[in-house]
């Protein structure tokens, strides 16, 4: 209760005219066995408005989302659609009731067409081709009433990805959503297709619907919606009036305490250059060409930034520089060791470089789930003697070193007998970087440092980030954070189809620019 | 957020085992009944038959060294997430091991060398036998439960033609070997007792139960305190984590199917030395598929594979003498008994977690209150 109290005054600036609310959530109260996900949440959204919600990683937005579409029952609280008391407990129900949602992961199928995909589950009958044809027409109606074009027999797997959203918010829209939840929509986008997104959002709202948008960037919130509410570890903390307040107030809402954003960094000082990667190609088995004729270079003491919307190869070179993937054509000089198809190295000779790598995939590559911490904390260094003791490892020691690098790295809880599964997806990538920096590397690998991870953790391992390049280390960031690609890297080389599109020092860098290589519009 | 209740140790590996298996029992007796027999007196009949009549214990403990080793074979491969169906096959090998050294050396060497050469050699054949499918899953990406499956059959039909034409007795009729050398075997445990003074009747119960605790320590520090180990279960959960670690997955591979067959070919020492003294047809006689539900039932922990290789001891053992003292119940009725076990603490265990988990919340709750 008393958190909700904290904005009171500023609550009464919210026009909270019973008339107007389109949704009303009162005392939403959801417990998984001991975990108290929704603790007595109240939520009015107001028509026509786009309403933010904001919160970290298990703040309890999802679930409570969730709950208003039907996946979940919730234990306490009721819910109002146009004031009226109504029991959701199928997500059928919730899009009887106008309820609409775009997931984070598309549910669409990658095979079908436009056209099929919107009819997806609402194809009336067993007799597809008559619904087809009346679907086309209501279709096209839609679409250009919202102005949101689409080809109604495009392949959904030939379709952008920002298209690919326009078909979801499409196929919402179809089955009559006023409104209609979006669930961190931005994340797969490039700054160009946000955008465009904003744009479709603010003629939703023109047009009467209620959009709800769910997200952790505050830079989204201020430039797109009318009111935003602040979830922190469970509990409705704020409803604020987005243009009352700041990005600043929002985050320290969130965390519960202030937020530095800006990162201290020196100028960088490059020494030696530590990898070199020469006309590097890769082609998958199915004949698709990953990585067309990579180079660059990079050097101690600097951390250069990859660019790219995912899913452009970034991932395909953090494998092949780590040795996860086998060299084919090109090469890679890591120090004076040069490696190429007749010289191949596996992750473990790599490792033995001197080169450290954080995954992008914490949870298939870092770490092994059903592993303790103390078994995760020597993944890919087990083999070490200084982990073994004659033939059998040396268990005592490696539970003490987990407690000492947990120390270190503020893992919590600092444990070596838990489970890494039960660890936050912060601590998993504190306990995965800890492991990867301890190891003193010269080389440091890092994919997605702070993907799914909250905020006071992006803080704490971005420090660790400029402090490893602070350190002579030689530091390669992928990331489809542009934010944190541009205020992290000295250097930023950006990749687009499996190429490098361009490379720009990142104090001469803008976003738009970025945004637009990123694209592939400019070479 | 939506993190699953995770339930106290204590109640995941104790009571909902136990709940399983009081189910599959209750069941069991449900069926007795309806064949018109009383079940309580059944379920005393099958226990005194199994760990009280003169003898009985040690059948008990001869059938569970079988099923402990086939149990072991099934649980480590499948800590590197391997399916060996093959245990059966490689335990017949196995025999073939043993055969080769006994037949070839007993007459040469010193019993006890011979011996240990016998049950080096049940393993390396054992061993051998899954390393072909381990081999081709590894290298090739064939899939192991089919390959392994394939090698039961080829086993047998190579037993088949080695007894019939190669190593039979000449001037015999069944499909056996000549025996070996008298002293050529394991101790028999009861010979063993009498020899204290301590009287006990005979039953086929050897040192190769000895040999299966040994095998238990020894995969049980595999698996948890060696490098080899932490390669295995790393593989095991996640594929893409070994090959992030620099683990050789193939490599790996290779020597799980190896250890894994070498173990399920001990079931030869418990079955030819320790009892047969020499070669014949089907002497696995189902062993190597029931280690897969012993497996399953212990959890793949090597503490859990003894208690149900045990439990299935039991009922191969009490199973006999059902059969004996009711004209109503077959032998197969064990095998019902058997099948209801698998389905309940196989197929269906975690029918009971969610109701356990709602009755241990709500008991927590008042407590809290």
């Amino acid at each position: 209760m008393s958190t909700n109290q904290i904005d009171k005054g500023r609550e009464k600036s919210l026009p909270l005219n019973s008339q107007s609310k389109i949704l009303e959530l009162k005392n939403i109260t959801k417990r998984f066995g001991p975990v108290l996900a929704n603790d007595n949440v109240s939520l009015d959204v107001i028509e026509g408005t786009i309403h933010g919600i904001v919160g970290e990683n298990g703040a309890g937005k999802s679930t409570l989302m969730s709950i208003l579409f039907g996946f979940y029952q919730s234990d306490n609280g009721i819910i109002k659609v146009f004031n009226k008391e109504v029991i959701i407990n199928s997500s059928q129900k919730a899009i009887s009731l106008g309820i609409g949602m775009v997931h984070q992961h598309f549910m669409l199928v990658p095979t079908f067409s436009v056209l099929e995909n919107v009819i997806l589950g609402n194809e009336n009958g067993s007799i597809l081709s008559k619904n087809l044809s009346s679907a086309r027409d209501k279709l096209i109606k839609l679409s250009n009433s919202f102005g949101l074009e689409v080809n109604p027999d495009a392949l959904i797997q030939n379709l952008p990805v920002g298209m690919q959203q326009r078909v979801e918010i499409l196929k919402s829209l179809s089955r009559g959503a006023k409104i209609l939840v979006l669930d961190e929509p931005t994340g797969v986008l490039t700054p160009q297709e946000t955008e465009a997104l904003f744009g479709i959002l603010k003629s939703l709202k023109e047009q009467g619907v209620t959009v709800i948008l769910i997200t952790h960037k505050l830079k989204e919130i201020m430039a797109v919606t009318d009111f935003v509410s602040v979830m922190r570890n469970g509990k409705m903390v704020s409803n604020l009036v987005t243009q009352n307040t700041s990005t600043g107030e929002i985050a320290e809402l969130m965390v519960g305490r202030k937020v530095l954003f800006s990162i201290d960094k020196k100028a960088s000082q490059p020494g030696d250059t530590l990898l070199q990667v020469s006309n590097l190609n890769l082609t998958k088995d199915d004949g698709h060409q990953v990585l067309k004729n990579i180079n660059f270079h990079l050097k101690a003491g600097e951390i250069l930034g990859v660019a790219g919307v995912a899913g452009n190869g970034q991932s395909e070179l953090l494998d092949s520089l780590s040795g996860i993937l086998p060299i084919k054509e090109g090469s890679i000089k890591i120090m004076d060791q040069e490696i190429f198809s007749q010289n191949e190295m596996d992750p473990k000779e790599i490792r033995k470089l001197g080169v450290s790598h954080v995954p992008e995939d914490r949870q298939s590559r870092g770490i092994v789930l059903p592993f303790q911490n103390r078994e995760n904390s020597i993944l890919g260094f087990h083999y070490l003697d200084k982990w073994n003791k004659g033939i059998f490892l040396d268990n005592s020691k490696i539970s003490s070193y987990l407690q000492n690098i947990s120390e270190q790295f503020d893992v919590r809880p600092n444990n070596p007998f838990l489970k890494s599964a039960n660890l936050s997806g912060g601590n998993q990538q504190k306990l995965v970087l800890a492991r990867e920096i301890d190891s003193k590397p010269k080389i440091l690998l890092v994919g997605q440092p702070t993907r799914g991870v909250d905020i006071g953790a992006i803080e704490f391992i971005h420090k660790h980030l400029i402090e490893m390049r602070d350190n002579g280390v030689a530091v390669l960031l992928v990331s489809v954070e542009l934010d944190e690609i541009m205020s992290l890297s000295d250097r930023i080389i950006v990749m687009n189809n499996g190429e490098i599109v361009g490379e720009v020092l990142s104090k001469e860098a803008n976003e738009k620019d970025i945004g637009l290589l990123m694209a592939g519009v400019k070479s | 957020m939506s993190k699953p209740v995770t339930l106290p140790r204590w109640i995941d590996i104790l009571l909902i085992p136990l709940l399983n298996l009081l189910t599959a029992f209750v069941v069991s007796g449900l069926v007795i009944a309806a064949l018109g027999e009383n079940p309580f007196f059944a379920l005393s009949v099958m226990i005194k038959g199994a760990f009280y009549y003169p003898g009985s214990l040690g059948y008990t403990l001869y059938y569970t060294t079988n099923f402990m080793f086939t149990g072991l074979a099934v649980a480590l491969a499948f800590h590197a997430r391997l399916f060996n169906i093959g245990g059966e096959g490689q335990a017949y090998i196995g025999g073939l091991g043993v055969a080769v050294f006994c037949l070839s050396l007993d007459h040469y060497l010193y019993s006890w060398i011979v011996v240990i050469l016998a049950i080096f050699g049940a393993s390396i054949f054992g061993a051998t036998w899954a390393l072909i499918p381990g081999y081709l899953q590894a290298k090739r990406g064939s899939h192991i439960v089919i390959t392994t499956i394939m090698f039961n059959f080829i086993a047998a039909s190579l037993m088949v033609y080695l007894l019939v034409n190669v190593i039979i007795e000449p001037g015999q009729m069944s499909p056996e070997t000549r025996d070996f050398k008298n002293g050529v075997g394991l101790l028999q445990i009861h010979k063993a007792l009498n020899f204290f003074g301590i009287p006990s009747t005979a039953t086929p119960l050897n040192l190769s139960f000895l040999i299966a605790i040994l095998a238990s320590i020894f995969v049980w520090l595999l698996i948890w305190h060696t490098k080899l180990g932490y390669d295995i279960r790393t593989l095991g959960n996640s594929e893409t984590a070994a090959e992030y670690a620099g683990i050789n997955v193939p490599r790996t591979i290779m020597i799980v199917m190896c250890i894994s067959g070498a173990l399920a070919g001990l079931v030869a020492v418990n079955e030819i030395l320790g009892v047969h003294n020499r070669l014949l047809l089907g002497f696995t006689a189902g062993y190597g598929f029931t280690g897969i539900a012993v497996a399953l039932m212990g959890r793949n922990h090597p503490i859990g594979i003894f208690l149900a290789s045990l439990l299935f001891g039991t009922l191969y053992q009490g199973g006999a003498e059902l059969d004996f003292e009711f004209s109503t119940i077959t032998r197969e009725m064990v095998l019902m008994i058997q099948g209801l076990i698998i389905l309940f603490s196989g197929a269906l265990a975690y029918m009971y977690n969610p109701i356990v988990e709602k009755i241990l919340i709500n008991l927590i709750g008042k407590v809290k209150d």
